[in-house]
């Protein structure tokens, strides 16, 4: 049977997680680390461990900016950049509810308005996170200078050939 | 030269200041822009964090339709440099995942163009000596940061960026200009990008690392190359905190003399015009 540890290293593709010798070096310089509930290193022990769903709910896998400091500093080229990526991909594929649920939340909000308009339309995109989320309040400081200033647009941009857009998205659909 | 140019998204909207600058910027160092045709999003961190194949193809539906041209690609935006860069490591390494992608497009991908950053475009195409003869008002008593930050440079193996620990191109550059770049420690570290809107309080206090850290260095400005770290640092550090920040192509255009060159700083959320007017560069 395949465990946890096999399916991570098979979808992450590269360097399989067992080259990590737990330097923390990936830790120390993360700067998500001091507000993740695990560090980077010791997920990829808990992986080892198989203890999938304590690393899939987790708020670590969300907090992640993917700032790829990581894998830039592991001496043995472990990609955790890329194992974060695999672990929010397969939390979102088995329906495990996001601890830090608004960052999800705002890239579901991204890729909407993607697919509504080819091109990312900030307002649309930001008004659809809004709702999304409940954060209401946010920002509403900020945002009458974007307008005065020409920042925020009304007219959503277009990719003209939008169904080769949105085909795209049906056919990567897991 | 010519190159294809992917303006991307932010670009449009909240980056207006970093394509109007980088065209005006481009035009007068004889960089000839073709934008992609009918480009779309590069899918940015949300693609990247929620399905894998996604991420690929969205980005390989604007390395295919830049192919047609045949130049290499331009692409100011870091996040979407990024993308790019990171797409095409994927299809050049993995023949499976290409033919899936391939299949997804329903077009080839040959691989055949480079993606390029303005930076390592203006460094390493055009050169430090011919910028420097092209400024007609030296950037005297600007003291910026050189901030980098992540995604230009990282991972390297795919960036494939000139001293990814500590880079100096851009530095470089504004030396060229006249400014007193300052050194600091703070070149490639993360401003919390993607997280902006929804974990805003983290993003604050890693924007206020950066900032005391740029005081510290003695700057009075702060220069970036990417969209996600200019509103990062424009919005999210504390009010006592905040210092002027500028693309690195507004400075350059300013320095040039070149038209509209001051338009783009009325834009800014902080305002950058006190500064340049107290240092007579406006």
């Amino acid at each position: 049977m395949e465990t946890f540890l096999d399916e991570v290293n098979k979808r992450i593709n590269g360097v399989p997680l067992q080259a990590c010798y737990h330097c923390r070096k990936c830790t120390a310089g993360c700067p998500g680390a001091p507000y993740m509930e695990y560090n980077p290193n010791k997920v990829i022990k808990m992986i080892q461990n198989g203890q999938k769903d304590k690393v899939l709910s987790s708020s670590t896998i969300w907090l992640c900016m993917s700032c790829e400091t990581c894998i830039t500093r592991c001496p043995n080229n472990v990609d955790i950049a890329r194992m974060m990526d695999v672990l929010r991909q397969m939390a979102i594929e088995e329906g495990v509810a996001a601890k830090e649920a608004n960052v999800l939340k705002f890239h579901e909000a991204f890729l909407s308005s993607i697919k509504f308009g080819g091109r990312v339309h900030e307002m649309l995109m930001t008004v659809h996170y809004k709702l999304k989320s409940g954060d209401l309040f946010g920002d509403v400081d900020i945002a009458p200078s974007l307008f005065l200033k020409g920042k925020l647009s009304f007219l959503p941009p277009r990719t003209k050939d939008l169904k080769s857009v949105k085909s795209i998205f049906e056919k990567t659909q897991n | 030269m010519k190159v294809s140019y992917y303006p991307g998204c932010s670009l449009h909207g909240m980056g207006k200041e970093y394509d109007e600058s980088m065209k005006a910027v481009s035009q007068a160092l004889n960089i000839e822009l073709k934008e992609i045709d009918d480009w779309s999003c590069c899918g940015a961190s949300a693609a990247h964090n929620t399905n894998f194949e996604l991420s690929v193809a969205l980005p390989a539906r604007n390395l295919i339709a830049a192919e047609k041209d045949a130049m290499d690609v331009m692409v100011p935006c870091a996040a979407c440099f990024n993308r790019f860069k990171t797409a095409e490591h994927n299809l050049k390494s993995n023949k499976d995942l290409k033919a899936r992608i391939e299949g997804v497009l329903g077009a080839k991908y040959q691989g055949g163009i480079s993606i390029r950053n303005p930076i390592d475009v203006i460094y390493n195409e055009i050169g430090l000596e011919a910028l420097a003869a092209k400024v007609v008002k030296p950037m005297t008593g600007l003291k910026p940061v050189s901030y980098y930050g992540c995604l230009l440079l990282r991972p390297p193996e795919v960036c494939q960026f000139e001293n990814y620990e500590n880079p100096f191109m851009l530095d470089k550059i504004m030396s060229a200009i006249g400014a007193d770049v300052k050194n600091w420690s703070y070149k490639t570290d993360c401003c919390g990008g993607s997280l902006s809107v929804s974990k805003t309080p983290i993003v604050t206090q890693l924007c206020d690392k950066l900032m005391k850290a740029a005081r510290e260095a003695d700057a009075n400005c702060v220069a970036v190359a990417c969209p996600m770290c200019m509103a990062n640092l424009e919005m999210r550090p504390s009010r006592n905190m905040k210092m002027p920040v500028f693309y690195f192509t507004e400075l350059i255009s300013l320095a040039m003399g070149l038209p509209g060159s001051k338009d783009t700083f009325k834009s800014h959320l902080i305002d950058p015009q006190p500064l340049l007017n107290q240092l007579r560069l406006i």
